[in-house]
């Protein structure tokens, strides 16, 4: 199963090797972080980081070495932006010219560079950003400004503290008129001595979420006051502005920009099945030492593993996160071809793969947000210690939901896609993940054959069932937006539907996507019949949460549910004794972990009661401030002490 | 508005008093919380506290304002378990000498206690508790031990650094006999130098979620190695041992923990709609302020709360931020209810009062949890800095799904209840919120009779609706359960659906409290109307979210549901023009909101940028550890620097 869930035998190897590496030394120690001051934690990270990269030059890691190597490290850092942002985005809208220019710096780290699109006033809306970018065919430059408040530059990662370069989004302006939103590089810092360069205010944004979490991230604001940057550093790979003050574009599709959206939210969906399978491991673990209940004559109590309504909360989410692996691992194959086609200028499947990444973007960060949150709740009490792992992994993970695209516009974009593919089926014939739209006739007419609690587990009864209800919502809605004159309207009058529909759609891909998988060979003894139980277990839970729509459209029956009710119960008792074995095939480090709860030997209580002692307020028997507080109180003094 | 929300003129004037005596003294300020150290948070709490204590005295503030003043200085510590755990034991469940002995030490806060009831691998289950006291007749004593290290107190507020004495919960053990678990009064630490007593170990238990959050609280370990209690320190006014070492129950009914219950559960249903309305007032101010996307013509942008979609998910938790304050208020009425029932021996409603409490806790601390965390991301990315006071709203509200009965065990022991009821239909009269039991043969049988979307804006009919759901749920599961040989085994098995069918009889409850508050006389132009148009929000909003019930049991068409939901989006564009009226009426402080988002003013971004500038980070251009762990990296001397 571990060669499974890492994809093949190699990626395990090398993912295993990288997790080791960063688990047995001590300077990736990760425990003290809650206690440190806001200061001492960046420090701490910067010291991290320096001490990763200076790892990955003395054993000359390969890229995707070094990118296991930061991800175990743990901790948001100016690196994550500097390879995973400043760098693509000048390999991707640079020049050849820029490109032989500014690489080698970055790839050096001579230059560390951070991206810095969204503002104080603006985020989801790049059209709306409010920063110019103002040509001086005088001198051959641009002039970067922040007009107004609202127009500082605000969150990007490695801003505040530490990035000497950024790319900044602006207003471009030639001749005083607004050629569109495009990238700058622009230099941020003295390379001397740090300080920020005339012109440059620049910040760290404040605490965030959590204690650790993204609070070891230096994100910033910046403001410009009239800063000139030579011509050449406008990222001109599309569009370009010459000498003469001339806007000219490129013969470089504009459609590049989607497939490096369609690369940055490919990732995002594999970070979500590693995050969500963290929280998981943590809580399965756990939910096999915790007891509670069911003692029978003064025998141990029942693990709250083996409770239903335990079961039915975690093995879900188990599911989910292979799911999630899954489809990931999908969506990388997806870039690849998109990559290959836009290398012959081939459109086609674009706007479909575009909205696939986007709703898959969507759907998977926002399951696993709230499935961290309860695996915290399914660990009780103690899930709410910082030392469980789980609040410091909701607190880190949950911006996933807003940044790349928030969940929300995204799911929009996804319906705006659906509803002009079924208002094209009459000439155009739906490609990709929306194929099924192409049968919308026999899909809107056909019902749900099941007659038997058995009959839910067969891939083509399931499949039917999530391609009819993602259908006839998709159709539904075409009808009812047509009822409005105004098209704009209706979408925004519907719009809270049509996101339900954009949701079925989603889960349907991500259902077939589990399904084509097991079709495939699976090496390894009985791996292959775990995962078809997961496979059901995903997709019956979804049917039963849904089930007012698989209702509401008429597909299935209310019996029909009900059996694929009761087959639910019989799978989870099925997952039940592989449980641990399917958290532990993650091959999740302790480290990597970051959890008492979730240790792999199971030794938690002790564990949890010997870390309680570190901290600080145990340093002494009499705290800090009980002479000053508490003890004029007791000694009935409050009114003459000094408070 | 203001006088609906706060029950009466005078509940309104009292909190608005302390509210705004804690708002304007300097010495409650918040904003420095999170960038504080676990100590020095500690200590500054303790001060607060004593001077909130002081300010009760020097004003001589009766108990209710005391109560608020505690709620509005908004940081959790020891006086919550004092006054709201430790002295309400020792009346509830102490003789009238220990009374007499114990409350006025406590009163003047001579003594400071706390409550130990949980330990470290026992929390739901109490009869799973561990630490024993053995009865010793020769010195007429009881020996409190902790026998392994899992029956470590764990958790219990105040009683790390600061509690003098504690209840503690433990196997009362008389001549080698198991005697049940009782409460035993406990000194902890000397009243002269406060060290902890010979035999005790006490120490905090660590960082918890957040930075401030429950990091102001010392919730605490607790062990004791053979600690000697005189026999008069258990309290005895139910169960007493006698001196010659037998073991007695007095005249009073043991029922009268069960009216306990409901008293603490009733404060925590009116707790969650405080936490809920806070979130929502910040979130519906801030959607006021954001615009994003949809120019005109170079105009501004919209405003963020005229999106459906941001609609769809905010007025639904404003509508349960109402509905969960009226449920609140009539729990109160309950408790009173039940305590007069007591008082005359009357015990026939105390079972539907305890499984209405238990339920309805369940239900409104779920909601307001998730709805917390549903607000923050309404607030996008902004939402996620400390300073929009979101983060740490959630990781202070979170634990109250877990505390007091966690949330999953409560509404098992509703369904309990809902199964007896229904098993015992032939002989018993279903009273309270189970009354619609006893007419469940029309409720099986009767259809919906809605035809038009209008035709849901009709208390009758809704009520009915949610009726005719929670009465099918129950009897089906019964019928389930029927099948079962064992009926433990069956109870188990189905315990997911039965915790459903719970929650329909829970929603019930709240939204037939909310009609009937409205049949009451409002006093307040047009505050009526506008109250009605809420209830419908928040019942039609159930009814979408939970159609797959509502179809499922057959009482509804698949086009009655869908009437349903075209009417709430015509709602929710009534509501939008009363937006910020109704959340300005929870009369929430700036101080209490402790949000830059959330500011009465909207002077929203210069005080974000404001606030960033704060931090600690910022107290130099160059932040620590530039020079020691990036400007190496730059300079590519990282061969010889030291890491």
């Amino acid at each position: 199963m571990k060669v499974a869930w890492a994809g093949s035998r190699e990626a395990f190897q090398l993912s295993d090797r990288m997790a080791k590496l960063v688990a047995n030394d001590p300077a990736f120690e990760k425990f003290t972080r809650p206690m440190l001051g806001r200061k001492e934690l960046l420090k701490n990270t910067l010291r991290k980081a320096a001490h990763g990269w200076k790892l990955i030059v003395d054993l000359r890691l390969t890229e995707e070495e070094a990118k296991w190597l930061r991800l175990f490290i743990d901790e948001p850092a100016y690196t994550d932006l500097h390879w995973g942002m400043f760098i693509p985005a000048i390999e991707g809208q640079g020049t050849e010219e820029q490109k032989n220019k500014w690489l080698p710096l970055a790839q050096k780290m001579q230059i560390i560079g951070c991206y810095a699109q969204t503002e104080l006033g603006h985020g989801s809306n790049v059209q709306g950003l409010e920063t110019t970018a103002t040509f001086d065919p005088q001198t051959d430059e641009f002039i970067i400004d922040s007009p107004t408040l609202t127009s500082s530059k605000w969150w990007p990662g490695g801003l505040g503290k530490v990035s000497n370069h950024a790319v900044v989004y602006a207003r471009l302006i030639v001749g005083g008129k607004f050629h569109g939103v495009h990238g700058f590089i622009v230099q941020l810092r003295s390379l001397d001595d740090h300080s920020p360069l005339p012109g440059v205010t620049v910040g760290d944004i404040g605490m965030k979420f959590g204690n650790g979490a993204y609070n070891t991230m230096d994100n910033g604001v910046l403001r410009f006051d009239h800063v000139r940057i030579p011509r050449n550093q406008m990222l001109m790979r599309v569009t370009q502005v010459t000498k003469e003050g001339k806007v000219v574009q490129s013969d470089v599709p504009r459609q590049l920009i989607y497939g490096t959206m369609v690369y940055v939210r490919q990732t995002i969906v594999a970070d979500a099945s590693k995050a969500l399978s963290r929280a998981v491991c943590i809580a399965t673990r756990y939910s096999a030492v915790r007891r509670q209940f069911g003692s029978r004559n003064g025998g141990p109590e029942t693990q709250v593993i083996d409770y239903k309504t335990q079961q039915s909360r975690l093995f879900p989410l188990l599911a989910s996160a292979y799911a999630f692996r899954f489809v990931g691992e999908w969506l990388k194959w997806l870039y690849m071809d998109v990559k290959q086609r836009l290398a012959v200028n081939d459109f086609s499947t674009l706007p479909e793969a575009h909205a696939c990444t986007a709703g898959l973007k969507s759907l998977t960060t926002s399951v696993t947000a709230d499935g961290i949150e309860e695996c915290r709740k399914l660990c009780g009490g103690h899930g709410y210690l910082v030392s469980s792992g789980l609040p410091e992994l909701f607190a880190v993970y949950i911006p996933a939901c807003t940044y790349e695209g928030d969940n929300v516009v995204l799911l929009l974009q996804v319906a705006r896609f659906l509803v002009k593919t079924v208002s094209e089926l009459g000439y155009k014939k739906p490609v990709g993940t929306t194929a099924y739209m192409g049968r919308v006739a026999s899909l809107m007419q056909n019902n749900c054959a099941v007659q038997t609690a058995e009959g839910w587990l067969n891939p083509g009864a399931v499949m039917e069932a999530f391609e009819s209800r993602a259908a006839r919502m998709a159709v539904r809605c075409g009808q009812r937006l047509a009822k409005y004159e105004n098209p704009e309207e209706g979408f925004a009058e519907l719009s809270a539907d049509l996101v339900e529909a954009s949701v079925a759609h989603c889960q349907l891909i991500i259902v077939s996507k589990f399904i084509e998988k097991l079709q495939q060979d699976i090496p390894g003894k009985g791996v292959k019949q775990t995962l078809e139980v997961l496979c059901y277990v995903y997709a019956l839970f979804l049917l039963h949460k849904h089930q007012g729509d698989f209702l509401a459209t008429g597909y299935v029956t209310p019996k029909q549910a009900s059996l694929a009710n009761d087959q639910l119960r019989t799978l989870y008792s099925k997952v039940r004794p592989n449980a641990i074995a399917l958290v532990d095939s993650f091959n999740y480090t302790d480290h990597y972990l970051g959890s008492i709860l979730g240790r792999y030997d199971g030794n938690v209580y002790p564990k949890l009661y010997e870390a309680a002692w570190k901290d600080p307020l145990n340093d002494s028997d009499i705290v800090d401030g009980f002479h000053e507080y508490v003890q004029p109180i007791l000694k009935q003094k409050l009114r003459t002490s000094k408070l | 508005m203001k006088v609906a929300w706060a029950g009466s003129r005078e509940a309104f004037q009292v909190s608005d008093r302390m509210a705004k005596l804690v708002a304007n003294d300097p010495v409650f300020e918040k904003f420095s919380k999170p960038i504080l150290s676990r100590k020095e948070l500690f200590k500054n709490t303790l001060r607060k506290a004593a001077y909130a204590w002081k300010l009760i005295n020097d004003l001589h503030l009766n108990e209710e304002e005391a109560k608020w003043l505690r709620h509005y200085m908004d940081e959790p510590n020891y006086t919550d378990l004092q006054w709201e755990m430790f002295v309400p034991a020792i009346e509830g469940q102490g003789t009238e000498e220990q009374k007499r002995k114990w409350l006025p030490l406590a009163q003047t806060m001579q003594i400071i206690g706390t409550y130990a009831q949980t330990e470290l691998g026992h929390g739901s289950n109490v009869r799973g508790l561990e630490t024993t006291a053995t009865f010793d007749r020769q010195t007429d004593e009881f020996v409190m031990h902790s026998p392994t290290l899992t029956s470590s107190k764990w958790w219990p507020g105040g009683m790390a650094k600061v509690a003098t004495h504690a209840i503690v919960y433990a196997r009362l053990m008389i001549n080698g006999h198991f005697h049940g678990v009782h409460g035993f009064i406990v000194q902890l630490r000397s009243l002269d130098d406060h060290s902890p007593l010979p035999g005790i170990t006490l120490g905090d238990i660590g960082m918890k979620f957040g930075h401030g959050g429950y990091n102001t609280m010392d919730n605490g370990v607790l062990r004791f190695d053979r600690v000697r209690i005189p026999r008069n320190q258990m309290l005895m006014r139910v169960s007493q041992v006698t001196k010659e070492g037998k073991f007695l129950h007095s005249d009073v009914p043991r029922q009268l923990v069960y009216g306990t219950m409901v008293s603490v559960r009733q404060t925590i249903v009116a707790d969650a709609s405080k936490a809920l309305s806070r979130a929502v007032c910040i979130a519906t101010r801030y959607s006021a302020v954001r615009r994003q996307f949809g120019s005109h013509n170079g105009g501004p942008e919209t405003q963020v709360i005229d999106y459906k979609t941001q609609q769809s998910r905010l007025f639904p938790l404003l509508a349960s931020a109402f509905a969960f304050r009226f449920v609140g208020e009539w729990l109160k009425s309950l408790y009173t209810d039940v305590k007069q029932r007591l008082e005359a021996n009357d015990f026939s409603t105390l079972p539907e009062a305890h499984a209405c409490t238990a339920g309805i806790k369940s239900l409104t601390t779920a909601a307001t949890a998730d709805g917390i965390e549903e607000c923050r991301k309404l607030c996008g990315g902004h939402g996620y800095l400390i300073s929009s006071g979101l983060p740490e709203l959630f990781a202070f509200y979170v634990p109250a799904c877990t505390y007091e009965g966690e949330n999953v065990v409560m509404m098992l022991q509703v369904a309990r209840f809902l199964v007896k009821t229904v098993s015992d239909l032939g002989n018993k009269q279903p009273v309270g919120t189970a009354a619609y039991l006893g007419r469940v043969a029309p409720l099986m049988q009767k259809c919906c009779v809605v035809q038009t979307a209008e035709d849901w804006l009709n208390p009758g009919v809704i009520v009915e609706a949610f009726e005719a759901r929670a009465a099918r749920m129950v009897i089906s599961k019964v019928q389930q359960l029927g099948v079962f040989d064992n009926q433990e085994e069956g109870f188990a098995e189905l315990s997911t659906d039965l915790v459903e069918a719970s929650l329909a009889h829970c929603q019930l409850i709240v939204v037939s409290v909310f009609i009937q508050r409205l049949d009451q006389e409002i006093p307040g132009k047009g505050v009526k109307q506008t109250l009605k148009l809420l209830c419908y929000v928040y019942a039609l909003f159930l009814l979408h979210k939970h159609q797959g019930d509502f179809l499922a049991t057959g009482y509804l068409t698949p086009k009655q549901a869908s009437l349903a939901n075209e009417q709430l989006r015509t709602l929710y564009s009534k509501i939008r023009p009363n937006a910020i009226a109704l959340v300005d009426s929870f009369n929430h402080t700036d101080h209490y909101l402790s949000s830059v988002l959330g500011r009465y003013d909207g002077n929203v971004y210069p005080k974000l940028y404001e606030a960033a500038l704060k931090d600690p980070l910022n107290d130099s251009d160059i932040a620590d550890g530039i020079y020691e762990y990036v400007r190496p990296i730059l300079k590519q001397k990282l061969q010889f620097a030291k890491l």
